[in-house]
């Protein structure tokens, strides 16, 4: 099928393209030069933003973490249904939606591309089946191999060409896409009831710090030429005083970055950036990470913003979920998967009046706004922990217009408002940088080459939004920006037209991306790694890996590791 | 001020959330007709469910009058501010549900859930109510936020959970865990209730005029009391025993248990 989005002001950093009135032509599923104009679908797009499909490099969409998570939360589920239409399927939750809706209302907004972290390897079937089930968008997923037991051994043992051996294995195996590390050592050390208080604590029974842990994954990272960077969600998160941790860990791999190239990936660092002794002079640590990052050129963060409302809070990090539901008192889910990590879960509600809360919206918003390079950080709210996806408009208008900032900032918490620096700051970021952070930069970070852009023979992922950015003023109009960005006027989604007027007219199924990793000889499991899978896991080592059949749609990608 | 009457016997449970005297009020009757509900999984009209008629106000408040066996009609009334909705007859679950003003009366039963997570208004049922009176949607912690509900016939099951603030009172039995987990608020019974009262309460106060089996071994004694203010103008005639709990959420929940009905607590007093 071919399409030509006529006339639309296109916004497309990656080619340098900023607000130009230009013609997007698309043949079979690719950006191509040019179309036939009389046989091709047109779209006036005129007075229309174009960007390439939306790209989330953090959400928990998927997984046996997700499903608990809807298990728990009936009361969830009660407050958000969607009735089925005659193309798409019904389906509820506003916080963790099911997974069709999840596909859906993502295509809405004009996202087509959403990663899953954190994915514990032994329930990577099951991810992968609920990927399966999420339509229209891609996805990939990163399985957790921080606390990887084999990973953990080779380590401490400095066999990293080993160990990237055995890492090229498990990825390729469980159908992963990047190494996520959650807590490193922190997780392990949960099995005994205890947690890692900094990089230099030691983890019980494996002789090995979470410093040499992060170090050693980013070798392995390297060696294996992987697309995207360690994907790190720091030790000690979610503490105050915990900034400093965040520093550290992003300046124990100063050393390995080459050609200023992005060696790490701090995700939800809003989450990561308090500063203070305990939870009442807790502040945002926020200005000391920009001001790290800004002179900085191997890390990239993502905000994990914060947004008011009531939402389910779930990580890999059981030790900080406990200390999530010793606050809230809330109900909580904590599991220890087997030998490879642990999980929990929490229903939050972020309240503005709270001192904390508040303090955590503002971080999230200073770390967008102090770090200068809208390429280092990204834009997500660590769906479902800040809040679900769908608030994303609402951030994009809290970006872009410091009146919207101040709306918000007059219903907080007085003493969080007074602390912040936020009133001060004058930034209003414009669509051009928006597209970076929402889409463009994530792709960049993430290594896809042919997503993020609309240059020749990028995939046809497009993002039309009905606005004018000739006549709206975004820091006037915030409101007509927020629901520009929530119902886009047209996604489409491999070449075809997927979502009109914000509302889902075609059903595709999206592909899921995975790594296949080649090294310079065949990778063999060693008889004694299989031994223990018999005596560790409950699952035997033969039905350990995902065969790719498993997969819907499969879209690998092939990668050649330097070992 | 609307009537509705039902056109058929319903066999499948009906959503009929639009059933709300501030959606009635300015619509012609062929647009009210033309209002969504849902029968089972398919999105249908009221109007093929309900001959509606226009009559004459009583009140300046909007009305609307509902007649017949309305035991499958769900949500009535739900997140209503204000305006009555009489029902003349049994009505479906959820009647009433996050309600914030206005009242509903019904002179018939009730099925569960009536008056779910209310923040205000009035509900006053003449015949019984089922099962969780008040109580909020299942998961949740956040039951009843103000607003009263009165039943002049029995209630069942875990009356008043989760509840926050407002008035339930019961003129005749309650099934097992009245009260359960609530935190602020009155519960009044003035008849018999099953057991487990106030079940792991944080505060608030219960007051059963009736005969109990048992309290809570988690609940310690602390008075005898002549009376009880129910509210306002409302004074329940004891004399009760005073309890305090829950002790397993270190709770201060009041619970009074008549002592005339209760001669088997006896024993309680030696701890005073």
């Amino acid at each position: 099928m071919e399409i030509l989005i006529k006339n639309g002001f296109v916004f497309d950093p990656i080619n340098h393209i900023n607000g130009e009135r230009m013609d997007i032509a698309i043949r079979n599923g690719k950006i191509v030069d040019s179309v036939d104009e009389s046989s091709a679908k047109v779209i006036n797009a005129s007075g229309m933003i174009v960007m390439p499909g939306g790209v989330d490099i953090h959400a928990h969409i998927a997984g046996s973490e997700v499903n608990a998570g809807r298990l728990l939360r009936p009361e969830d589920h009660a407050k958000d249904v969607e009735p089925k239409t005659p193309i798409t399927r019904s389906g509820v939750g506003y916080s963790i939606p099911s997974t069709f809706t999840t596909g859906y209302r993502y295509s809405r907004m004009g996202y087509t591309t959403v990663m899953n972290p954190s994915m514990p390897p032994l329930e990577a079937k099951h991810t992968h089946e609920e990927l399966s089930d999420t339509p229209i968008i891609d996805k990939a997923t990163f399985p957790l191999l921080g606390d990887w037991w084999f990973a953990l051994e080779y380590l401490s043992r400095g066999q990293i060409e080993e160990c990237a051996k055995h890492i090229a294995w498990m990825i390729t195996s469980t159908k992963g896409y990047a190494i996520k590390i959650v807590n490193p050592g922190g997780l392990e050390s949960w099995g005994f009831g205890k947690n890692v208080e900094s990089l230099d604590t030691e983890v019980p029974y494996f002789n090995i710090t979470p410093r040499e842990i992060i170090r050693g994954l980013c070798k392995v990272n390297k060696m294996l030429n992987l697309p995207h960077t360690i994907h790190v969600h720091t030790n000690n998160l979610g503490k105050p005083g915990n900034f400093a941790t965040c520093l550290e860990t992003m300046k124990c791999v100063e050393d390995l970055a080459v050609d200023e190239k992005p060696v790490i990936h701090i995700t939800h660092c809003q989450f990561c950036a308090f500063k203070g002794e305990d939870w009442r002079t807790m502040s945002s640590g926020a200005e000391e990470i920009a001001k790290y990052v800004n002179n900085r050129s191997h890390v990239t963060l993502d905000m994990g913003q914060v947004i008011f409302t009531d939402t389910t809070t779930m990580t890999a990090d059981g030790p900080f979920q406990y200390t999530l539901y010793e606050l809230s008192g809330n109900k909580w889910v904590n599991h220890d998967v087997e030998t490879e990590t642990s999980s929990g879960i929490v229903p939050f509600h972020y309240r503005r009046k709270s001192y904390v809360h508040a303090v955590q919206w503002t971080i999230g918003l200073e770390l967008a706004l102090l770090i200068k390079d809208t390429w280092k950080i990204y834009m997500t709210t660590d769906h479902p922990n800040g809040g679900p996806f769908t608030s994303y408009p609402r951030i994009i208008a809290w970006l872009m217009s410091s009146q919207a900032r101040k709306e918000t900032l007059k219903k907080v918490n007085p003493r969080a408002r007074s602390k912040s620096l936020l009133p001060t700051i004058d930034r209003e970021l414009d669509f051009y940088e928006i597209a970076i952070m929402t889409r463009v930069g994530q792709a960049k970070a993430l290594g896809l080459k042919e997503k993020g852009h609309l240059g020749v023979g990028a995939d046809a992922d497009v993002a039309i939004y009905k606005i004018n950015p000739e006549l709206t003023d975004p820091s006037k109009d915030y409101k007509l920006v927020r629901k520009a960005f929530e119902r886009a006027a047209y996604t489409i989604k491999s070449g075809e037209i997927v979502v009109k007027d914000g509302e889902v007219v075609k059903h595709v199924e999206g592909a899921t991306i995975w790594l296949k990793i080649k090294t310079s000889s065949p990778i063999e499991v060693s008889e004694d790694i299989k031994r223990r899978f018999r005596e560790y896991w409950t699952v035997e080592y033969e039905n350990y890996p995902v065969s790719e059949k498993y997969l819907a749609i499969s879209n690998p990608k092939e990668v050649e590791a330097s070992i | 001020m609307v009537n509705l009457y039902p056109k058929r016997e319903f066999k499948v449970p009906i959503f009929a959330e639009c059933i709300n005297p501030e959606i009635f009020e300015d619509k012609t009757l062929s647009e009210i007709a033309e209002l969504e509900v849902w029968e089972g999984n398919k999105r249908k009209k009221l109007g093929e469910f309900f001959k509606i008629e226009e009559v004459k106000a009583e009140t300046e408040e909007p009305t609307i009058t509902l007649y017949g066996d309305l035991s499958r009609i769900r949500r009535i009334g739900t997140k209503m501010r204000r305006g009555i909705i009489k029902i003349q007859g049994d009505v479906g679950m959820h009647l009433g549900e996050e309600m914030e003003g206005g009242k509903i009366v019904v002179r018939g039963n009730v099925d569960s859930w009536a008056g779910s997570m209310m923040k205000g208004g009035i509900i006053e049922i003449h015949g019984n109510a089922s099962h969780y009176l008040g109580a909020p949607y299942r998961g949740s912690t956040v039951g009843m936020r103000g607003g009263r509900i009165i039943v002049h016939g029995n209630a069942g099951n875990e009356v008043g959970a989760y509840m926050r603030k407002g008035i339930i009172k019961v003129y005749g039995n309650v099934g097992q865990f009245v009260g359960l987990r609530m935190r602020k608020g009155t519960i009044f019974v003035a008849g018999d209730a099953e057991g487990r009262m106030g079940a792991c309460m944080k505060g608030g106060k219960i007051i059963v005029c009736g005969h109990v089996d048992s309290i809570l071994p988690s609940f310690t004694i602390e008075n005898v009391k002549g009376k009880v203010k129910v509210e306002a103008d409302e004074i329940a005639q004891g004399p009760f025993y005073l309890f305090l709990g829950d002790l397993t959420e270190n709770g201060m929940g009041k619970l009074y248990v008549s002592k005339e009905k209760n001669s088997h607590l006896g024993f309680y007093e030696k701890y005073l």
